[in-house]
């Protein structure tokens, strides 16, 4: 049937596109320098290729069961990685692990100088809240 | 299908796997690591979406669901507990 010659064909072209994603990822992980770039290369395929492999599997089992578990997946996805993106680029930040000269732009930095002194979270190393008894 | 297609995406996601444990070996500071495993999780589940279209089984689309569901809760863990002086 001409309609599943046309869906292996896109099927394969999607797995290609998620995959060369990956390996873009991986690349720009061994080739950038800091932290903060990788973590740039490493999000895109999070999302985007797994979108890829995601279609590729929708349109081998055409059925509406699986469809929605890859929606449901896709979701989950789109709502968790920005998740640990954020907090692993936050405790970069916090942590001093991430140079502040490489940043050309420091939004964060303007809004902890813009916060009052005491709502501002403890900047100083080794400053940890003593447990309560 | 195409074999050829196949053999490429494995080669390409064995690849990106590979430069993802060399950057969580190599990785200069904790962060680093954890952005590596963070997209070596991400790339096992793509291959194992692959697997499923090379052999025409949705038996793995559960294993899938939970990976994308929990993947982030390590590098919140860890991204709560880096702190000046834990830059390995």
């Amino acid at each position: 049937m001409i309609f599943d010659t046309i869906a292996d064909i896109l099927t394969g072209v999607f797995l290609i596109l998620g995959a060369f994603l990956s390996l873009a990822a991986g690349v720009g992980l061994i080739r950038f320098p800091d932290a903060i770039a990788r973590l740039h290369a490493t999000t895109k395929p999070q999302i985007l290729g797994l979108a890829f492999v995601l279609l590729a599997i929708a349109l081998q089992e055409r059925r509406v069961s699986t469809i929605l578990v890859l929606g449901l997946l896709l979701v989950f996805q789109m709502l968790t990685a920005p998740v640990s993106a954020h907090m692993i680029a936050r405790a970069g930040y916090r942590g001093g692990i991430i140079a502040p000269e490489s940043l050309f732009i420091d939004e964060l930095g303007q809004a902890i100088d813009d916060a009052p002194q005491e709502e501002r979270e403890p900047t100083k190393p080794n400053h940890r809240r003593q447990p309560t008894e | 299908m195409n074999e050829w297609v196949f053999l490429a995406v494995g080669v390409m996601l064995t690849a990106a796997s590979v430069l993802a444990l060399f950057r969580i070996i190599q990785g200069p500071s904790i962060l680093d690591r954890m952005i590596a495993s963070d997209m070596l999780l991400t790339t096992i589940i793509c291959a194992l979406g692959a697997e499923m279209v090379y052999n025409a089984h949705t038996k793995t689309l559960p294993a899938m669901l939970v990976l994308a569901t929990t993947a982030f809760l390590g590098s919140v863990v860890v991204a709560r507990y880096v702190s000046r002086n834990s830059h390995s």
